[in-house]
């Protein structure tokens, strides 16, 4: 039923007057919702700072019609500047329910040296805090890669504890159920360099180098770079999300409590299953991506396919295989390691898992993009 | 080091720990920890939310390291010993987590054998009895093959504390048992720790702010306090209730009511 009363509640107001020489009365009246915002206290501050000085601040709030916390906030906003300038407020003209839920408010005072600086901090020492941040990082990866070739040593001695068939379940996972987007890229990737390549040979007739051109492109450098890079965001990510939600739900505890080593039991079968299969995924990453040299160079530059078949089988020998293959495991290695890496240090909520998932594909690609770049200089340096 | 060689430590003490400070980065969280539980003991770790309770659990069963002082089991400093020594000591925990923390990918049977596997020399057929077994005297026989994720918070809860006992350990961790348990299902979990004590006659440690826990089962305790950060009372909590000195626990113990 709606009731006079209920459709007269109008905005709420504020309206000040001075009974007495040092004494302000806030006169409080209307609806306080918080859909209708919070008014503000610069009349408030207007108020005590003109007029002379006053001591006590008196509240009459009988023709408040509803209200919510939006009246609490107002009147702590208005307590609060009153105690910093010695007035005292006095709270007996407001509603009860009011009075008690203040009361509650400035019941336990905020917990001082809590160890969090909070308030605004200068740039400089922002940059340095960042800074120390990020040195604080290298330390920890290299007690991770300490840890990690222990592991290995245990493994190589047939003691490192784990399940072969979580390993068969992660090699099924970053192997076969990789292939299809494996495929997509590789072929669009072969399709790009051909063609960008072919535009640029066409202009001296010799079309038929486009052969030469992918399969090298392919077999030294693009197919392990693509696959890794495939990688880094679909395996890297799943083993931080993994580890990451493994450590939040207290299970990478677990096996610590009862000396179960994580790097032997969760890191090590990631690792493994990534330096099986990466070599695997990066030959056929270079077989698709010729397949699609071969569809440009059939179609828009009417090269027979047993032509071009038989410059690719000459253009390569194993040495290229070499070379591009043990980039790619070098490049699985480098996304078990960073992927496992940001897991275990993930910290203890949700949030943590995002951003550990985040960092460790940051942290892959960044790690590939490296290497790709290391190793091309040293396989040049040697003549490979 | 026997207990016999450390005068500090007394003769029939299962875990002593001496002026023992934890501490996250440079924030202090507790300092200047003293006590002794001793064997058979049901010891509680009690204080507000936010004293450090689980943090100096995750100190006992060597997840943390601390800032200072020293833990020592059976006479042994447990931050002093080698990696082997530290393997073998933990050989003898088991821990419930407050989340339970099943292992996820693995079914209710496996999370039990696990340990079971990598620590004695049964065959699949006998650890697969021992699992049975354990899961039967937490109520959860024929569970065997759900995975942690199928089951209810509670059930999760007792599949660990099958899991904790799964190599009949000398001490029992336990973080917030009840938490998130119906008053019921909380009840039976503290019948089952006594029961615990009884049979295996482990030393039984466990974090908890449970009033109705507290005075059922523990018979030793330390109270942990948030502002001056350390031990500010210990003993049988039923006589701390009574007779504590400190206002501050005997109203924590009654509920805020002195």
């Amino acid at each position: 039923m709606i009731t006079p009363q209920d459709t007269a509640i109008g905005q709420a107001s504020v309206i000040y007057t001075r009974p007495e020489e040092d004494c302000l009365l806030i006169r409080l009246t209307g609806g306080w919702t918080l859909k209708d915002g919070i008014p503000s206290i610069d009349e408030f501050s207007q108020q005590i700072t003109g007029n002379g000085p006053i001591r006590l601040i008196r509240f009459d709030g009988n023709d408040i019609t509803r209200w919510d916390t939006s009246l609490l906030a107002f009147l702590t906003r208005i307590i609060g500047d009153a105690r910093q300038q010695d007035m005292t407020p006095d709270l007996e003209g407001l509603p009860e329910g009011v009075r008690r839920l203040l009361g509650l408010a400035a019941a336990v005072p905020p917990q001082q040296d809590t160890g969090r600086v909070t308030g605004h901090t200068a740039l400089l020492a922002h940059i340095g805090a960042t800074t120390l941040n990020y040195l604080q990082g290298a330390p920890e990866m290299a007690r991770f890669l300490g840890e990690v070739t222990l592991s290995f040593g245990r493994l190589l001695r047939g003691k490192a504890q784990f399940r072969r068939a979580d390993l068969l379940l992660i090699v099924q996972d970053v192997g076969p159920h990789a292939l299809p987007i494996v495929s997509l890229i590789s072929f669009l990737v072969g399709l790009i360099v051909a063609y960008m390549g072919a535009v640029q040979l066409a202009q001296f007739g010799a079309q038929i180098y486009i052969a030469n051109l992918v399969s090298i492109g392919m077999v030294r450098e693009m197919g392990a770079l693509m696959t890794g890079i495939i990688m880094a965001g679909r395996t890297g990510a799943s083993f931080a999300a993994q580890l990451g939600t493994m450590q939040v739900n207290e299970e990478i505890d677990a096996f610590r409590t009862l000396g179960i080593s994580p790097m032997d039991f969760l890191v090590m079968p990631r690792m493994l299953a990534l330096i099986l299969v990466m070599p695997l995924l990066t030959l056929y990453s270079d077989l698709v991506g010729m397949l699609a040299g071969l569809f440009v160079a059939h179609t828009a530059f009417d090269i027979g396919t047993f032509e071009y078949y038989h410059q690719t089988v000459h253009s390569l020998d194993l040495r290229q295989f070499a070379v591009g293959i043990s980039k790619g495991t070098t490049y699985g290695i480098l996304i078990a390691f960073a992927g496992c890496l940001r897991g275990i240090q993930c910290g203890r909520s949700a949030q943590a898992v995002g951003q550990a998932t985040t960092s460790a594909v940051v942290t892959s690609i960044l790690f590939i993009v490296v290497a790709a770049s290391l190793l091309t200089i040293i396989y040049q340096q040697l003549g490979i | 080091m026997t207990p016999e060689q450390n005068p500090q430590i007394p003769p029939d003490a299962h875990i002593t720990v001496r002026d023992l400070s934890m501490a996250y980065g440079d924030f202090v969280i507790q300092h200047d920890l003293n006590f002794t539980v001793h064997r058979g003991d049901i010891f509680i770790i009690m204080g507000g939310s936010g004293c450090g309770k689980s943090t100096l659990l995750r100190h006992l069963v060597g997840l943390k390291s601390p800032a200072k002082g020293q833990v020592y089991f059976d006479g042994l400093s447990f931050w002093e010993a080698g990696q082997e020594e530290q393997e073998t000591v933990k050989r003898s925990f088991g821990m419930l987590f407050q989340s339970g923390a099943l292992w996820s990918s693995l079914t209710l049977a496996e999370n039990i054998a696990l340990p079971l596997g990598e620590y004695t020399e049964l065959s699949p057929a006998e650890i697969g009895e021992i699992v049975s077994l354990k899961l039967a005297l937490v109520g959860l026989a024929g569970f065997e093959e759900f995975y942690p994720s199928e089951i209810s918070g509670g059930m999760q809860k007792r599949a660990g504390l099958a899991r904790a006992m799964a190599l009949d350990p000398d001490i029992l961790f336990f973080d917030e048992p009840s938490a998130g348990l119906d008053p019921v299902s909380s009840r039976r979990l503290d019948d089952l720790i006594l029961e615990l004590r009884e049979s295996l006659g482990a030393t039984i440690v466990v974090v908890t702010h449970e009033l109705a826990s507290i005075f059922t089962i523990g018979n030793n305790s330390v109270f942990l306090d948030p502002e001056t950060r350390t031990i500010i009372a210990s003993g049988d909590p039923d006589i701390l209730r009574r007779g504590c000195p400190d206002p501050k626990v005997r109203s924590f113990l009654n509920r805020g009511e002195t």
